[in-house]
Order: C-alpha cells, then sequence, then structure tokens
C-alpha cells in the first residue's frame, strides 16, 4: 500500500513535466515598486528589500514546469505627471521557462520609483499570458492602494476573471491598514483569490512560495458556456465541468440528455465574487421539457462566504422498449443573491456547474440489503418458529402412527 | 465487510511485510511518513487537497481564506471530521466554522459536534469537529443522506473584524470514521461512487484502454476532479454482516425444530403403544 501510495503521489508531479497535453501552469508575480516601498518597516529592512528577497528564495524554489513571469508597477516613472504615472508598468521578465539567474537578475535592478497603477498593472498582466489552456494564476504584492482613480482595480480584476478562465489573483499586503487591506482582499475576493496581510518577511517567502506551489497542482480547468432563459434555447451538455455567469435574480438553463439506465448527476455553485447580502440560496431544478419538476436540489445560508451549492441525482428507469430513447432534461439554474445598491450587477456571479452522467443505481428492493435480517429478535423469532416447527411436525407423525396403528 | 476489511488488512501487512523497501522505512502503515500528510489546502471545490482518512492534514493560510480538504468515505462508515485552527497572537473575537459536503455539493448535516465556535480575543487556537450520518449504499434520488464518493471540508472563518482578516493561521484536519456494519446495511447500490467527474474519467480510460497505457497513467497524468478512494477500494455493496446473522439464525431454528421435534418423541417408546406389540 505504501508503495501504491507513494507511487500515486509522484506521478502527477512527474508526468506534467514530461507530458505535453497538459498546458503548463502559468504564474505572474505583480510587484508594487512605487516609492513607498522604500519604507523600512519589516523586520528592519526596506519593504522592496523584504520582497527581493522573497522573490529570490520563490525562484529558487519555483516547481521545473511552472512558467513563471515578473511585472513591475510604478517601477520607471519618477515625475508628477499622474496620468503618465498611471501608465508605468511594464514586464520585468516575461513569462515563459523560467532562468533562474536572469530573472534574479532582473528583480535585483529594480528601485522603489513610481505611482502604485494596480488596475492598469492587472489588466497588462492579464493580457501577458497569451493563448492556453492550464491555470493562471497573478500574485499582486503591495504597500498602498490604486493611486490611479477612477479605474477601480477591484472592477478590472473582475471583469479579467469573467473573461479569462482559471485566472486566479491573490494578494498580499505589506501595511495592515484599512484601506489598503479592503482593496486587496476585494480584488482576490472578485478572483477567487487570498488575501495575507504581511508583518514579516518569512512570511512573505512562505506566502509567495506557497501560491506558486499552488499553480502547479494540476486542475480541470472547466468549459466556459452561456445558459439560455428557457430550456428550449438552451445548450446542450455531456459530462464535464462548465463555468458560466449569472446575475442576480437570473434564470440560467442548460440541457442534458439522458439514456435510460442511466443517472444524471449535477451539481452547481454560485460564488459570491463581491459584496453581497448576508442571506442568500440557491435553486437547482431538473425539469421535463414539457415543465414537470423531476427533482430539485436546493441551499440557503447566511453569513460571510465564498459559494453557495447544491446538487442532485436523477436515474432514468430501465426501458424493457428497446427503441426508447434518450430524455432530455432542462436544467434551471437560479440564486437569491443580493446585494446593496451601488454594487455593480454586471459580470454576474461566477457559476461551476458539474454533469456526471452515469450508470443507473440498482434498484433497493427492501429496506435491508437483500432482505437479511439481523439482531437478537431475529434470531428468537428463527428459534421459536423452529421450535414450534419442530412440535409440530413431531405431533402431526405421532398422530399418524397413531392413526395406522388403531386401523 | 468486516471480514473483507481483515482479510485485506492481512494481506496488506502480508505485502508490507515482504517489501523490503516499504518496511524498513516505517514499521506501522500509518500516516506519519513526510511525504504521505498533505501541507495544504485547496481553495475552491475544483481545487479541494485530497486527504485519506486518519491522515492529519496540515496547512497554513490567512485568515478569511476558504479551504478545503476531500476525503472518500464508504457505506457504513460514520465520518469524524476533527478540525484545529492555530489563530495568530493578537486578534479580536472571530467565529469559525466547519461545513462538509458531498460530491454533489450538498452540504451535510453534522449529528453532534461543535461544527461553529467563537474564539475570544487572544484565544491561542479553535477546535471544531462535525460527526456526520452513517454512509449509506443506497438513497432515494430525492433524499441527501450521505451516500458513498468524496466529501468536501470547508474550514473559515465566517465572522471577523477586518483588522483580523489576511492574518496567518495554521489550520489541521483529522477525519476519521467508525464502522457503523451491519445496522446501516441498506438495499441497493450505486453504479459508480458519488465521486464528482466519475463519467469524464470512465470516458477517458475506457477511450485510451486499447493503447498500451494501464488505466493507472491515463488517471493521474490529467487533472481529475477526484481522484481518491478508501484505502481497500469501493465497497461492493453486497457483504454485511446481515448475512452472518440469517444463517445463525436458520441454524438455530434447525437445531430448535430438531428439539421440538425430540420433545413430542419423548425418550424411546410412544405411551399409548402396549409394551408387549
Amino acid at each position: 500500500m505504501l508503495a501504491a501510495l507513494t507511487a500515486g503521489i509522484a506521478f502527477p508531479v512527474g508526468a506534467v513535466a514530461d507530458e505535453t497535453e497538459q498546458a503548463a501552469p502559468k504564474v505572474e508575480l505583480v510587484l508594487d515598486v512605487s516609492g513607498s516601498m522604500r519604507t523600512a518597516d519589516i523586520d528592519g529592512g526596506t519593504r522592496m528589500a523584504a520582497a527581493k528577497q522573497a522573490f529570490n528564495e520563490v525562484l529558487d524554489a519555483t516547481p521545473e514546469e511552472v512558467q513563471l513571469g515578473i511585472r513591475t508597477l510604478g517601477a520607471n516613472y519618477r515625475g508628477n505627471d499622474r496620468k503618465t504615472g498611471c501608465t508605468d508598468t511594464a514586464q520585468l521578465y516575461p513569462v515563459g521557462p523560467l532562468d533562474r539567474t536572469e530573472a534574479k537578475t532582473a528583480v535585483a535592478t529594480l528601485v522603489p520609483t513610481g505611482w502604485t497603477p494596480i488596475g492598469p498593472a492587472l489588466q497588462k498582466a492579464a493580457g501577458d499570458f497569451g493563448d492556453g489552456d492550464g491555470t493562471r494564476r497573478i500574485v499582486l504584492i503591495s504597500d498602498g492602494e490604486d493611486t490611479c482613480q477612477p479605474l477601480d482595480p477591484c472592477e478590472v480584476a473582475r471583469e479579467i476573471a469573467a473573461q479569462g478562465i482559471g485566472l486566479t489573483i491573490d494578494t498580499l499586503g505589506l501595511v495592515p491598514d484599512a484601506k489598503t487591506r479592503d482593496q486587496l482582499s476585494c480584488i482576490a475576493d472578485a478572483t477567487g483569490g487570498t488575501y495575507t496581510s504581511v508583518q514579516h518577511k518569512e512570511e512573505l517567502t512562505d506566502r509567495v512560495g506557497q501560491l506558486v506551489d499552488r499553480a502547479a497542482d494540476p486542475v480541470v480547468t472547466p468549459v466556459a458556456i452561456e445558459g439560455a432563459a428557457q430550456c428550449a434555447q438552451a445548450p446542450s451538455l455531456k459530462s464535464g465541468l462548465y463555468t458560466d455567469r449569472e446575475e442576480f435574480g437570473q434564470q440560467r438553463w442548460y440541457k442534458v440528455d439522458v439514456d435510460p439506465g442511466q443517472e444524471l448527476r449535477a451539481s452547481v455553485s454560485v460564488a459570491a465574487d463581491r459584496a453581497v447580502n448576508p442571506d442568500y440560496g440557491v435553486l437547482l431544478r431538473a425539469v421535463t421539457t414539457h415543465g414537470r419538476e423531476i427533482v430539485r436540489g436546493e441551499a440557503a445560508g447566511n453569513g460571510r462566504t465564498d459559494v453557495i451549492s447544491t446538487g442532485l441525482r436523477y436515474p432514468k428507469a430501465e426501458s424493457d422498449d428497446d427503441t426508447a430513447t434518450a430524455e432530455t432534461v432542462c436544467l434551471q439554474v437560479t440564486n437569491s443573491y443580493s446585494a446593496a445598491a451601488g454594487v455593480k450587477t454586471s459580470p454576474g456571479l461566477p457559476l461551476e456547474l458539474t454533469v456526471d452522467v452515469v450508470d443507473g443505481p440498482s434498484r433497493a428492493s427492501d429496506v435491508a440489503s437483500f432482505g437479511l435480517g439481523r439482531g437478537w429478535w431475529l434470531l428468537g423469532a428463527l428459534v421459536l418458529t423452529g421450535f414450534v416447527a419442530g412440535l409440530l411436525w413431531g405431533w402431526v407423525s405421532r398422530w399418524r402412527v397413531a392413526v395406522w396403528r388403531t386401523n | 465487510m468486516g471480514i473483507t476489511r481483515v482479510l485485506t488488512g492481512a494481506l496488506l501487512a502480508l505485502g508490507i511485510a515482504a517489501a523490503p523497501a516499504a518496511a524498513d522505512s516505517t514499521p506501522s502503515p500509518s500516516a506519519s511518513e513526510d511525504g504521505q500528510a498533505p501541507t495544504r489546502a485547496g481553495t475552491s471545490f475544483r481545487t479541494a487537497t485530497e486527504i485519506e482518512q486518519e491522515q492529519q492534514a496540515t496547512a497554513s493560510g490567512s485568515t478569511g481564506d476558504y479551504l478545503y480538504w476531500s476525503f472518500p468515505a464508504d457505506a457504513g462508515q460514520r465520518p469524524n471530521v476533527r478540525a484545529t485552527v492555530k489563530l495568530p497572537q493578537t486578534h479580536t473575537a472571530e467565529t469559525w466554522q466547519l461545513d462538509v459536503y458531498d460530491g454533489l455539493r450538498r452540504r451535510q448535516s453534522c449529528q453532534y459536534g461543535a461544527q461553529t465556535r467563537t474564539a475570544a480575543e487572544g484565544t491561542a487556537s479553535v477546535e471544531l469537529a462535525c460527526i456526520l450520518r452513517t454512509v449509506r449504499s443506497w438513497s432515494e434520488p430525492w433524499a441527501n443522506d450521505p451516500l458513498p464518493g468524496t466529501y468536501y471540508i470547508r474550514l473559515t472563518v465566517v465572522n471577523l473584524a477586518d483588522s483580523d482578516l489576511g492574518q496567518p493561521v495554521n489550520a489541521e484536519v483529522h477525519v476519521d470514521s467508525k464502522g457503523i456494519g451491519g445496522s446501516a446495511a441498506v438495499d441497493g447500490s450505486l453504479a459508480e461512487p458519488l465521486v464528482p467527474g466519475a463519467a469524464v474519467k470512465a470516458e477517458a480510460e475506457s477511450g485510451s484502454g486499447s493503447g498500451s497505457g494501464s488505466d493507472e497513467d491515463t488517471s493521474s497524468k490529467s487533472a481529475v476532479l477526484s481522484s481518491l478512494e478508501p484505502d481497500d477500494g469501493w465497497s461492493s455493496g453486497w457483504w454485511s454482516d446481515r448475512w452472518v446473522w440469517t444463517a445463525v439464525g436458520g441454524a438455530l431454528a434447525a437445531l430448535a425444530g430438531v428439539g421440538g421435534y425430540a420433545l413430542t418423541r419423548g425418550s424411546g417408546r410412544p405411551t399409548r403403544v402396549p409394551p408387549n406389540v
């Protein structure tokens, strides 16, 4: 068992490196090189020094298969012109196979300089990944809020998440002030990423390393689809993992064909990628083409959450008729999230749908397994029945012998 | 199920004793080896870190992260999920919650256990527990009874002051289960355990089955939603100790029958027959 387990664990890591069919995971580190990074408040050193050290260690530890890039913001423009300052973002090292020495040399040249254009930097970073499937991750390290309003970096993040599939932004804040925290955690929430507040060098190194490693884990990439407002126009789905967007109060319909003797399994989760009211729910219904509900899954919750999810099973009975055709089952997804006035409603909330059509279950003909019995009552009843049967049999045979003798 | 487990256990023990490499690495097949226990957690259902039962999984994260793990549970088991969160030195009161979802991402209720707990200001750690209902091999499609398959654990803080957001925390998760045995053996079974992506995986295996690759190759190379199964595989569902009870009952009934019959015969000859006949 040990051997099997280690083989199982070792396999995916080695397999990804020499196997091209699994797209390489891509990570871009986006580093704030604004003037404020000069502040010396992280373990006695400057924020920049901490970031550089973290980068060096992370570059050394980056897994082979990860394609890593580095982008800076506020690294070049010294002046006071806001317009120029807010476009100051540059790719320091392109996303691709990693040359550790080159990347490290590039990082060493950085000097804290300019503005903090987080929004534009994220927009550019999203473009740096190019085409391809693999997972994409942006790790944003910043020490201050965006100085380039009105472009809200949080909105930018949400739009990026809405167009690209599997792009996550993780943020690390180097100062624990409320504004930076709100902005960075908002960016993270918008893309399903994480926000970390960093006060020590080690924390920074560990966390960035952890995030890069996380990107290396092979993950199934969902297929983007667009559900319809009615079943008739709905896209037809096969087994797989799908993603879509659903606005507040919107309905999404999908179709799945289920053959007789097969079972449909569907689960859906709707994520809260923005500030939503603390009471919410999701409803997944399987409906026939004529509008009759077959089965539903529902979930509701309250409080802080990333996602609300539910699922359903529908086994279609076997048919004796050989000509029986597949039944089209409509899946309807609705959510009851709501948001305060002023929260943007589009793009919609991220929706994830898994569909599995597998062989149907064997029918249960009894409550107990094979109708078998169990327990002392069963033994008592059987012993009593056996005993009574033995007595009766004995009496009957005695009576028969007696009758035979008298005749 | 008990007997199969004992047999597999014995076989495994034999196998481990026979393999020299395994024998000198660890004497017991516990999950204490470094490479085995996961040290990270996923951030969504899709990326949940897979753990085996009896493994002590750890993860470091930030307050406010949603930490996900997944584990397999088979029919007849009653999973018991425990989590410990080590909190930073300074923090205000925060509420942590442990949720368990099944393979269809339906939330599963806890029978017992403190699923939600508030850590008072400055507390060093918070412990959470969730004891699920017994996993059945079959249930009606309209029920949300626990079924064999993947289970997801979500650990997160549900109520906190903004100033605590992003602070480093460490989490430990441990899953074990109590074997409920034949009293939970119900009739019927699923064709496939409730593992997400089961259909896709089956297709991939049958599609490449004609080639040289064993199914191990294909399933581990491409990312799958869930690749876990219990140590000794999913139970086929036909065995339960009900067979023993029923068989023993039948044998006792037969004995009692013989006894009852013997009682009516008395010892030797019937009384009404004259001795000289």
